[in-house]
């Protein structure tokens, strides 16, 4: 068969969706990735996939069919009280309204990444809005950029010469030279050493150095001690300035903020600098999202339930309250009696109290790879990975929604196919 | 097989028909001449019945909408409901969740619903939304005036380009209808800066009233079934009649390409204030009704405010800033590259406020003095002077004197002094209220053959109230009406029974609107716009070109309309 090379192929690795990737492929498989990072290529290209279906028998996973994984998630979901189905970022907005359906059908709560990710965010939101633009803004208009707890570098390696620091852009045509770069955070990551300015900020004082920011801003630099979390007053004084003389500023936030004290109110204080600074200039704020679709899984749960994560649909109606209803509230109050982890990896990233409830109830795992929650599974269900095998809309970390591309054919299951297959199982056990 | 609707006493201002018992014959989707033998019969018994509601301005999906749902879970408390045997959970009072908004339509008797503003480069969201909204029709208006492209083309006079690329936009976006919002001020306030409508918008050297113009004409050549949708410069400041009046003005000489008006204003209460300063802030709805009475080209739309804590979206950015440095509560904003922008904020209109009072007063009184309700459509600007629940009790406060007296003795004595609303003895007939929200609606869109009209061969839309018209004095019965035209006694769309007794009794998919301009105009220099299109996607868009149209699979069930 003859080599074809697929092109505007959108990338389901990371927030940033470039959708200007090239994929060779040969006889249906691929057999290279151009233009993509290193992590972006290594997803596309695949690698270490789940089997086949696998239900744990004896304390052994044992390969089964895909009916037989699927039925006994079905029973699972049905038998259970206090379901928790949690994960949805990392594949497409199909799958995601799916999921919601499920949820409400079996009074499940449903969550999402941005749980123990840009959930601090989100709160921060709720309290004093998103002051924010696309990317392309950014690119065109943007003459001052400040990463703050967030290092693109390594963790969106193509975005800052596709959107923030080198990228040309309309009024902008110099890229870097146009454009001044801060970095903020606690140690000197490798953005930093590319950037014009980094201020490094004492672990914790991220609140702090804000509040110092606005005051100065509100003229009152006299209260400001000489020192604030390890930065000098001038420092903060000179960032004011190029802040309040900018054209065109834009704070990216990462989890430096959202995992450090603070949390939420990290969030709400910048978001008031971002704010008062637009009595002086056009100045935004954009989270650094994660997973590549955790902005799209905020968005289908919204429009379908009212809330953006943590919702708990055990009432019959949506109810939101994180901090009662977020994936890790109830595993550490052992309240959940069945979880579902799909397209995310709780097993890596929850707290040892969480796993430990996990690993008392029957867990069901749909995901493309293994990965530790797979040690903890039940049942284990393969599916087709999103943006590669399966087409289907992902948000980018501003919002833009683009639709991923089909790529190449599978023998997997798509996600949605999988969860519309465990609905209406769960219907019919439940009547 | 059909259905037959015996004994109504129906409403269809777009035949002539007012107040006549009659039968209403559905068979499939349409209304028939009659059905010889019915699946079902309703008995109206003398009940009020018309055609199902148009709502030609309504922002309830796409990208703003949910950032409002996003950063307001405290409205999404209010309204919530638990899934039923037919329907979703519900959330939210001024932004539902997409399965209250269609489920609180049909309730109320609205089957056809528009979305205001869809941001080209977020349209796939808005088409997404409409997917999970479910029982009315559906369109959405695209936003194309802040537009680089258009910007530049109207700069050039390049008129057949712009209408190459408007026609582009149509398909890329699946769009019904153009949208204007703040013409030069979006873009102006990427610098956080802001235009009206003579000033030159910030590096691209044309102003807005240029923009209007030159977009007002293409809409015309390509003889689409809407005319322009524009939310005029300089929103909910003092003063701003006189823009909004020059801004209808700067039209008039332009011919529409089929009987309807040449420009259609939105939410004109928002535009109708006289006054220097929130001080001195009057109504000017008599300035405003006096040139829609003594006008052709033009149509607008209330936005009507009602007493309460709602949410305030729009492309318009900087107004929503503005807006927000008087109330600060919390503050959305996003800016959309090379298109448009939106800013949201929660708003609670106060009776106590003199400005909150004065503006209720503003769009009830423009309601009321344009004489033809062919003119006005009833909107509240969903969610921005009211969520759209709130049609009942407007439509109580235009047919009864009695309950705006109730009212005005709860509001500021400021509308006593700077409004007209007081003085105005005018209560509407059913006749014009169904003419409001049906008849009037349909033909400014443009689907008068479908849509707002019980005639042969229109879509079998209907609504009946549990009002007996013959019998029902509107002016003492505001309470009833208020009760009434909440949840309908029938809602039937589409042929198809959805609503019973105010309850929902079925879910079908609505269709999605779209235009497709295919005449000699929207093609002529297609390919050369093509080359300054792709140059922008390569060096200042941020998606590729490739990937920017909305796909077919986003319109699941696709209504296309060929103009041109």
């Amino acid at each position: 068969m003859a080599t074809e090379t697929v092109t505007d192929v959108i990338c389901p690795l990371c927030g940033s969706l470039c959708d200007d990737i090239e994929v060779i492929v040969e006889a249906g498989r691929i057999t290279n990735v151009k233009k993509a990072c290193p992590l972006g290529k290594s997803k596309i290209m695949g690698h270490g996939r789940i089997r086949a279906p696998m239900v744990r028998e004896g304390g052994e996973l044992r390969e089964v069919s895909y009916d037989v994984a699927i039925e006994r998630s079905a029973e699972i979901l049905s038998d259970a009280k206090r379901p928790l189905l949690y994960g949805w970022s990392s594949l497409i907005c199909e799958a995601q309204r799916k999921g919601v359906e499920l949820a409400e059908e079996i009074g499940a709560l449903i969550d999402n990444t941005a749980s123990v990710c840009h959930g601090p965010t989100v709160i921060g939101v709720q309290g004093k809005g998103s002051p924010g633009c696309t990317l392309g803004e950014v690119k065109n208009r943007a003459d001052l950029v400040v990463f703050w707890g967030c290092n693109p570098a390594e963790a969106h390696p193509r975005h800052r010469a596709r959107y923030s620091h080198a990228a040309k852009g309309f009024f902008r045509p110099g890229g870097k030279k146009d454009r001044k770069v801060y970095v903020v955070d606690v140690r000197e990551t490798k953005t930093a050493k590319v950037a014009d300015e980094f201020i490094r900020v004492e672990p914790g004082y991220d609140y702090m150095v804000f509040s110092a920011l606005r005051t100065i801003l509100a003229g009152h630099e006299d209260v400001v001690p000489d020192t604030v979390g390890g930065v000098e007053k001038s420092k903060l004084i000179e960032m004011v300035d190029a802040m309040k003389s900018c054209e065109f500023g834009i704070i990216f936030g990462g989890m430096g903020l959202t995992h450090s004290r603070g949390r939420y109110k990290n969030l709400e204080n910048v978001i008031s600098l971002v704010d008062e600074l637009n009595a002086h200039t056009k100045f935004t704020l954009m989270p650094m999202r994660g997973h590549y679709n955790v902005t799209g899984s905020g968005h289908t749960f919204a429009w379908l339930t009212g809330y953006p994560f943590a919702v708990d649909f055990s009432r019959g109606y949506a109810w939101y309250n994180p901090g009662e209803t977020a994936a890790n509230d109830v595993l550490l109050r052992g309240e959940v009696d069945a979880m579902m982890a799909i397209a995310a990896d709780p097993g890596a990233h929850f707290p040892g109290e969480s796993l430990r409830h996990m690993a008392k109830i029957p867990l069901i795992q749909i995901d493309p790879y293994p990965n530790p929650t797979t040690e903890l599974a039940d049942v284990v269900i393969p599916s087709a990975i999103s943006g590669v095998e399966v087409a289907g809309t992902a948000y980018r970390m501003d919002g833009v929604p683009i639709r991923t591309r089909k790529i190449v054919d599978t023998d997997y299951l798509s996600d949605e196919e999988i969860l519309e297959r465990i609905l209406t199982r769960v219907r019919e056990l439940r009547r | 097989m059909g259905i037959l609707i015996k004994n109504g006493v129906v409403y269809d201002p777009a035949q002539g028909i007012y107040g006549e018992k009659m039968d209403i014959s559905i068979d499939g989707d349409k209304i028939v001449e009659d059905v010889s033998s019915p699946e079902r019969v309703i008995d109206a018994e003398g009940r009020l019945v018309v055609p199902g509601g148009v709502e030609l301005h309504s922002h309830i999906a796409g990208g703003k909408v949910n950032a409002g749902r996003i950063m307001r879970p405290e409205d999404g408390r209010k309204g919530r409901a638990p899934r039923g045997r037919l329907t979703r959970a519900c959330s939210g009072f001024s932004i539902l969740n997409t399965f209250s908004t269609g489920y609180t339509y049909a309730r109320m008797g609205y089957t056809t619903t528009f979305e205001a503003a869809m941001p080209p480069l977020l349209a796939r969201h808005t088409h997404e939304e409409f997917e999970d909204m479910p029982i009315t029709d559906k369109g959405a208006l695209v936003l194309l005036d802040n537009n680089w492209m258009t910007m530049e083309y109207v700069k050039a006079g390049d008129l057949d380009r712009l209408a190459a690329y408007v026609s582009w936009m149509f398909g890329a976006t699946k769009a019904y209808g153009i949208k204007i919002v703040n013409p030069g001020g979006v873009e102006a306030w990427g610098w956080g800066k802001n235009c009206s409508i003579n000033d030159p918008v910030p590096h691209f050297d044309v102003t807005p009233k240029e923009i209007i113009r030159a977009l007002a004409k293409v809409n015309e050549e390509l003889k689409l079934p809407h005319s322009i949708h524009i939310h005029c410069n300089d929103l909910g400041h003092p003063g701003n009649f006189e823009t909004t009046l020059e801004t209808y003005e700067a039209v008039k000489d332009i011919t529409a390409s089929s009987d309807r008006q040449v420009m259609h204003a939105t939410h004109t209460q928002f535009h109708a204030y006289g006054g220097s300063s929130w001080k001195d802030f009057e109504s000017k709805a008599d300035a405003i009704a006096d040139y829609v009475n003594k006008n052709d080209h033009i149509t607008i739309d209330l936005g009507a405010v009602m007493f309460c804590d709602t949410t305030t979206m729009t492309a318009d950015g900087p107004m929503e800033y503005s807006l927000h440095t008087l109330s600060r509560r919390k503050w959305s904003n996003h800016d959309v590259e090379l298109e448009t922008g939106s800013g949201i904020i929660p708003v609670a209109y106060s009776p106590k406020v003199p400005v909150n009072a004065i503006q209720w007063a503003v769009g009830i009184e423009l309601a009321l003095l344009i004489e033809d309700p062919w003119k006005v459509v009833l909107t509240t600007d969903h969610p921005n002077g009211c969520p759209f629940t709130f049609y009942p009790e407007i439509i109580a406060l235009l047919m009864s004197k009695p309950k705006r007296e109730e009212m005005l003795k709860g509001v500021s004595d400021a509308v006593g002094r700077r409004a007209l609303i007081a003085t105005i003895d005018r209560e509407l007939t059913w006749g014009e209220i169904i003419t409001m929200t049906r008849s009037a609606p349909a033909k400014i869109l443009g689907l008068s053959e479908s849509k707002g009209t019980l005639r042969v061969g229109a879509d079998a839309d209907v609504a009946i109230y549990d009002i007996m018209p013959e019998s029902f004095d509107p002016a003492k019965g505001y309470r009833e009406i208020e009760e009434k035209l909440m949840r309908t006694f029938y809602t039937v769309k589409g042929g198809e029974v959805v609503v019973k007794d105010g309850e929902i009794v079925a879910t079908p998919p609505g269709r999605t609107y779209w235009v497709n301009p295919v005449g000699e105009r929207a093609h002529a220099m297609r390919e050369e716009m093509l080359k300054d299109l792709e140059a922008k996607f390569d060096a200042y868009y941020t998606v590729s070109m490739a990937n920017y149209p909305v796909q077919d699979e986003y319109l699941s069930h696709p209504l296309e309309i060929r103009a041109g």
